[in-house]
């Protein structure tokens, strides 16, 4: 482990240093073709899933990344866990690149950054109980060796995910509790080696509405006193505008805006942000008004449109945007987009 | 009088370990070219209550009462084969839950259209086939596409075709089970929106279920509140959603977070709901509930009216509730 132990000792990371950089990542994945296909072409298409994406994490926020499906979010999420390798590009976790290192660094590595999974019927195995699911990873990572080690540990995850008192659900099975208690058992495991960085890719989407605030505001208390990163993949922009400190809207594998949950929300540069804000519908029938949403749906990432990907959907496409690719430029405060409009009505 | 009207309906499942009681005594009306929204958690019994309405029951379904009439025709009790030939699919039809895996792989999406049609009205099959173009172009898909397979349809395509086939037969009532749970927001915005332009002109009425409250707020006149089979606040979406006077709906209403709000914590109700094999005793919500007593507990509280005509609720605390408790403060 070496290396990676001598780097992380150097430096404590306070709150609001980047804890990790994310540059120029790409993940293409191959498309199967038939023989002849294969044969006849030189240049096989790729669906390009992430698509040069750059930006950094800050140590103690929530980061939202918030797009339709197949607009990449999972991939960019499981590339920076590196759950799958990258293309190319590299990710930097406290200064470790995390795509350089081998199999046994990489374990190590692990015991800083975990993932809660979408589905907490799926993500846990029915035939263990709770603490043995919580205590898992610290077996196998070797700081524990039974499953009777681990029990401090163990108690104490509990509470923080707010299962009191912990005797009482240590020994249940999952079948013996409700989505919600499960996706706290999840929350419970990721937090077990006491990590810095925690991916939750739609962490709420299986459970109720009634039940989803409570995974949620688990996770901004855990992020706001323990200091843990959350990187929070979700298609709700309306939670992700409640519980996140920063948003990145994600299109067909690109990054096109990022900034504080409030500019995203309150001052949106880029037209595709504008109208999935415009789709998210209001709880409230005396604010009516579905608003002018834009046409079609996401066309497929193994050809996406030249130019600006989304400018056959866009209202205020202009000839540029069908040609060139648009920048990511800042824009005010940590504003950023990719949108010629907005970079001409900037000047 | 009312397009629907529903009285005390109960529908009940019968199982090894004696009756799971999905729908309990539930009453509402549909007025003609209006919408009822039917909201609450997964098991509440909605989607029971839309296969109660359309007597699509599974083989363990049992009514144990009630009264369904349309037009003031009862169409609970009426012969299975009347009913079949004179109401569903003709005056009700359905959208159902996960509509994209409703069509058929193997056949093209036109002629299962054609096939509704066939299937309740006399004609020939050129004119249904006419038909069956004009309901694509009429949800937005080319008719040209009647001859493709669901496979070369998107997922909102899908959708918008499922939707045509639900009017093949000019019903006069729509009941929707999730008719957008499994797209993605932009689409959900343009089949909503393509939803209500339909009833607006062919002045449809609409049964929505859904568990996502900001859909009814959006799109319905009035809404249903379940919870553990029974409908526990009813009325116009401007009452209920202003002022709630069920704790459950409250809640309810409250955990939808409003992306336009200030920033704030998302709100939730805590536990979950009961097995309906052995509800609670008396208010089936008093386990949850933050203002429950001795009487909710022993009490099943009555339907009833509170504050404005059409405000319905079941709960004793209902006029404390309507003073602007906040129930659920934490």
């Amino acid at each position: 482990m070496g290396a990676v132990a001598a780097k992380a000792d150097k430096k404590q990371f306070q709150q609001g240093d980047v804890i990790m950089e994310v540059r120029n990542l790409t993940k293409y994945f191959p498309v199967r073709l038939s023989l002849v296909q294969s044969l006849r072409t030189d240049n096989p298409p790729v669906l390009k899933a992430v698509d040069d994406v750059s930006f950094d994490v800050y140590k103690g926020e929530v980061l939202g990344i918030v797009g339709e499906s197949g607009c990449g979010k999972t991939t960019l999420a499981r590339t920076m866990l590196r759950l799958t390798d990258a293309t190319s590009g590299s990710v930097n976790l406290e200064e470790v690149n995390v795509m350089g290192l081998n199999p046994l660094e990489m374990k190590n590595l692990r015991r800083k950054m975990q993932v809660i999974f979408q589905d907490p019927y799926e993500s846990m195995n029915p035939r263990m109980n709770v603490q043995t699911i919580i205590s898992e990873p610290l077996r196998i990572q070797g700081i524990a060796r039974t499953v009777h080690d681990a029990r401090d540990v163990v108690t104490s995850v509990l509470a923080d995910v707010e299962m009191i008192p912990p005797e009482e659900y240590m020994s249940r099975y999952p079948h013996e509790l409700s989505g919600g208690q499960r996706q706290r058992v999840a929350v419970a495991r990721a937090l077990a080696l006491d990590p810095d960085f925690i991916v939750a890719d739609e962490p709420v989407s299986m459970l109720d509405v009634s039940i989803r605030g409570e995974v949620l505001n688990l996770m901004l208390n855990l992020s706001r006193e323990k200091g843990v990163t959350f990187v929070y993949i979700t298609h709700d922009l309306a939670t992700a505008r409640h519980i996140c400190d920063r948003i990145a809207v994600m299109y067909l594998g690109k990054i096109v805006e990022m900034g504080t949950a409030e500019e995203i929300i309150r001052n949106p540069l880029h037209p595709y942000t504008t109208a999935l804000i415009g789709a998210v519908f209001v709880p409230d029938p005396t604010h009516r008004g579905i608003s002018e949403v834009l046409k079609g749906e996401i066309p497929s990432p193994v050809h996406p449109p030249a130019g600006c990907h989304l400018h056959p959907r866009c209202p205020y496409t202009m000839d540029i945007c069908k040609e060139v690719e648009p920048s990511f430029l800042l824009y005010e405060g940590t504003h950023q987009a990719a949108c010629h409009k907005a970079e001409k009505a900037r000047g | 009088m009312a397009l629907l009207e529903v009285r005390d309906l109960k529908m009940y499942y019968r199982t090894l370990r004696g009756h799971v009681r999905a729908v309990d005594s539930v009453s509402f009306d549909i007025e003609r070219g209006k919408a009822l929204g039917v909201a609450g958690e997964s098991g509440c019994g909605k989607s029971s209550m839309a296969s109660a309405v359309l007597r699509l029951l599974p083989s363990n379904g049992e009514y144990h009462g009630g009264v369904i009439t349309m037009d003031g025709e009862d169409i609970l009790h009426m012969p299975e084969e009347a009913f079949r030939q004179n109401v569903r699919w003709s005056k009700i039809s359905m959208v159902f839950q996960g509509a994209m895996n409703a069509l058929n792989p193997v056949h093209r999406v036109g002629e299962q259209i054609v096939e509704a049609i066939l299937q309740h009205e006399k004609m020939s099959h050129e004119r249904a086939v006419e038909r069956a173009e004009g309901l694509l172009d009429l949800v937005g898909i080319n008719p040209k596409r009647f001859g493709e397979y669901p496979h070369e349809f998107s997922g909102g395509m899908k959708q918008r075709a499922v939707i045509a086939m639900s009017l093949a037969c000019h019903p006069s009532l729509i009941i929707a089970d999730e008719p957008t749970t499994a797209l993605d927001v932009m689409v959900q915005a343009q089949i909503l929106k393509a939803m209500a332009e339909l009833r607006a002109r062919l002045d449809l009425s609409m049964m929505l279920i859904t568990h996502d409250l900001s859909v009814i707020a959006q799109t319905c006149d009035s809404i249903a509140v379940m919870y553990a089979g029974k409908i526990v606040e009813y009325g116009s979406v401007y009452d209920v959603y202003g002022s709630p006077v069920h704790p459950y709906a409250m809640g309810l209403v409250e955990s939808f977070p409003n992306i336009h709000a200030e920033r704030s914590a998302v709100r939730s109700l805590p536990g979950f709901p009961p097995n309906l094999l052995a509800p609670p005793s008396g208010c089936r919500f008093h386990p949850r509930c933050p203002l429950a007593d001795e009487e909710c507990m022993r009490e099943d509280p009555p339907f009833r009216q509170i504050g404005t005509t059409g405000h319905m609720a079941a709960c004793h605390k209902a006029e404390i509730v309507q003073q602007g408790v906040d129930v659920w403060a934490q």
